[in-house]
């Protein structure tokens, strides 16, 4: 089992303490819900598309440091850039965080992102590091709700199947 | 070595030996990730000691067929064996008869038999059924699906910002509509003791039966069904040490004759045409299909090794630990401990200013201690103190002051990454 340690990098803590776009984003063209049942995680993301690119994302909620710092990180990645780009990132991110690609052996487009890496050996953590690119997922696609216990279950399931 | 330390050494007539009782415990002596483990998800789920692992060893080894069916001498035995277990458990809560210990898979079955088996034939429309906001999920949600079904309504009781249940209000909530009291004996999220005995004697003037849950009680403190006058009293065998698959359901003889069987299958017939099938006798006739008897004779063993030890002297230990922890948190700045009922058993649900529970868990878990992390199903619980989660130090007898110690400088490490 990799050292959790690896886990609470200063980045992460970082993000948790100072999440970057966090709050309400009213308008907004799609946003959606995301809860965790198992640990009462919740947050919401809110998303503005102007034609295929993401102009405007925030998200809120109460969540653990790793499911805080995961939404901050993942809104910094995918603000400015195109929809396609998101949903590489979000396909990316949860094979990372599921063991199903190894980041330092395989091509991937994470960057920063591979500070998450460490949750593949906490499988109880998995979800919290996952759920906010499932509800961006959720949001993109419109989803109005969408829960670490659905049938998109990352544990089970692809996360393509909202 | 603190003051309460010393005092506990130094007491007078304590014979309590710790060490030697965890040298019964194999599975403390592990490692994980190279930290001695401290195991502190007692609540959950207690570790087994050698002497029960030893008996489920000979059970499997020299003495399994089915039950209460053939002639054969292996039968024969495991029949006696299965009995012998349901003697012992009818004596450690002082049931008045064996036949009035049910062997269930746990203490949620325990309670989905009563419910099925007495709510579903004397509960109907507009009747009411009294719980305590300190409910764990499996004392609620089977009593909401009997409302749901049956349009009866679910009354809940008050608590204090203590954990503690109010009283006064309680009584109030009777009416000439209640039909069942059901209540924790001691919350699992918050080590409440309540006061059961008291509720039992208001139920009891208005002629209303009382299901206790006594999951998080029996494996703390002697229990007597009859000291107690309960009509239910259900409770698990792995929180005693014993396996999983396996718990009790008390009931008073009276009153399980009067209900209807819950599964229905082999065991629980005397006799079965396409016509007509005549029930057998209680406690089989609630114990349909092959039982859990492996289980059951471990939970046996877990019972005599308990006894062994004392139940008294089980308890003191346990509520030292209590205490120790409980002073140890108080002094720490930015922990708060959620209930702080007067009178509690071994359970310490606490929060961390500014860090969620789960980062606490995992955390903890690095220096290799244990614990519960979460909503402990009992919403309603985190609901009534605005947390979506608490992590949870449950303690049991084999635990000791040092991995108090442990704890603490797990919680001091996890201020520090967090700061």
């Amino acid at each position: 089992m990799a050292d959790p340690k690896s886990l609470y990098q200063e980045v992460i803590l970082d993000h948790n303490r100072k999440p970057r776009n966090y709050g309400a984003l009213a308008p907004a063209s799609h946003k959606a819900e995301g809860h965790n049942p198992l640990c009462g995680d919740h947050l919401s993301v809110a998303l503005n598309l102007e034609g295929e690119r993401i102009a405007a994302i925030a998200f809120q909620g109460e969540s653990c440091a790793i499911c805080k710092a995961s939404a901050s990180m993942m809104t910094a990645s995918v603000k400015g850039n195109t929809r396609q780009d998101a949903e590489t990132l979000i396909q990316e991110f949860r094979d990372m965080a599921t063991g199903q690609i190894d980041v330092d052996k395989q091509p991937h487009h994470l960057g920063r992102l591979t500070v998450f890496a460490g949750v593949r050996d906490l499988p109880t953590r998995v979800k919290c590091a996952i759920l906010p690119w499932h509800t961006l997922h959720a949001a993109l696609h419109s989803v109005a709700d969408t829960s670490t216990e659905s049938e998109n279950d990352p544990m089970h399931a692809p996360i393509g199947d909202a | 070595m603190t003051a309460i330390q010393t005092a506990l050494k130094s007491r007078p007539g304590s014979a309590f030996d710790v060490e030697r009782i965890r040298a019964d415990f194999p599975i403390l002596k592990l490692r994980p990730g190279g930290k001695p483990l401290v195991y502190l998800d007692n609540a959950a789920s207690s570790q087994m000691p050698q002497q029960v692992i030893d008996r489920l060893v000979r059970y499997q080894t020299a003495q399994h067929a089915n039950i209460h069916r053939a002639v054969h001498t292996l039968s024969e035995i495991a029949t006696a064996e299965y009995e012998e277990a349901r003697r012992k458990l009818a004596r450690f809560i002082n049931a008045r008869e064996e036949r009035e210990v049910i062997f269930t898979s746990g203490t949620t079955e325990a309670i989905n038999l009563a419910m099925h088996a007495y709510g579903r034939k004397f509960i109907g429309a507009g009747d009411e059924i009294i719980l305590t906001t300190l409910e764990h999920h499996s004392n609620i949600v089977p009593w909401q699906m009997l409302a749901e079904e049956k349009g009866a309504r679910i009354r809940v009781a008050p608590i204090n910002d203590a954990g503690e249940l109010l009283i006064d209000e309680y009584e109030k909530l009777f009416n000439e509509r209640t039909r069942l009291v059901g209540v924790a004996h001691v919350s699992n999220a918050l080590g409440t003791v309540n006061p059961v005995k008291q509720i039992i004697a208001f139920a009891r003037a208005r002629g209303v039966p009382v299901l206790v849950d006594g999951a998080q009680a029996v494996p703390h403190m002697k229990v007597d069904v009859q000291d107690l006058d309960c009509d239910f009293y259900a409770f698990s065998g792995h929180k005693l040490c014993g396996p999983t698959g396996i718990g009790i359901l008390y009931g008073k003889a009276a009153l399980l004759e009067r209900m209807q069987p819950f599964k229905g299958g082999g065991d629980m017939i005397l006799s079965v045409t396409f016509e007509k099938t005549t029930y057998n006798v209680i406690p089989q006739k609630f114990e349909a299909g092959t039982p859990p008897i492996a289980a059951a004779i471990g939970l046996g063993a877990a019972i005599d090794y308990l006894s062994a030890i004392g139940m008294d002297a089980i308890a003191a230990h346990e509520l030292d630990l209590l205490d120790y922890a409980t002073e140890q948190l108080k002094r720490m700045p930015g922990v708060r401990i959620i209930g702080t009922a007067g009178e509690k058993a071994a359970v310490l649900s606490f929060a961390l200013d500014g860090v969620h529970p789960h980062d606490v868990g995992t955390l903890l878990n690095q220096d290799g201690v244990a614990v519960r992390t979460g909503h402990h199903c009992a919403q309603p619980v985190m609901q009534r103190f605005k947390v979506p989660a608490t992590s949870r130090a449950s303690f049991a007898f084999y635990n000791t002051m040092a991995e108090v110690d442990a704890l603490v400088a797990g919680i001091r490490n996890v201020q520090k990454v967090f700061s």
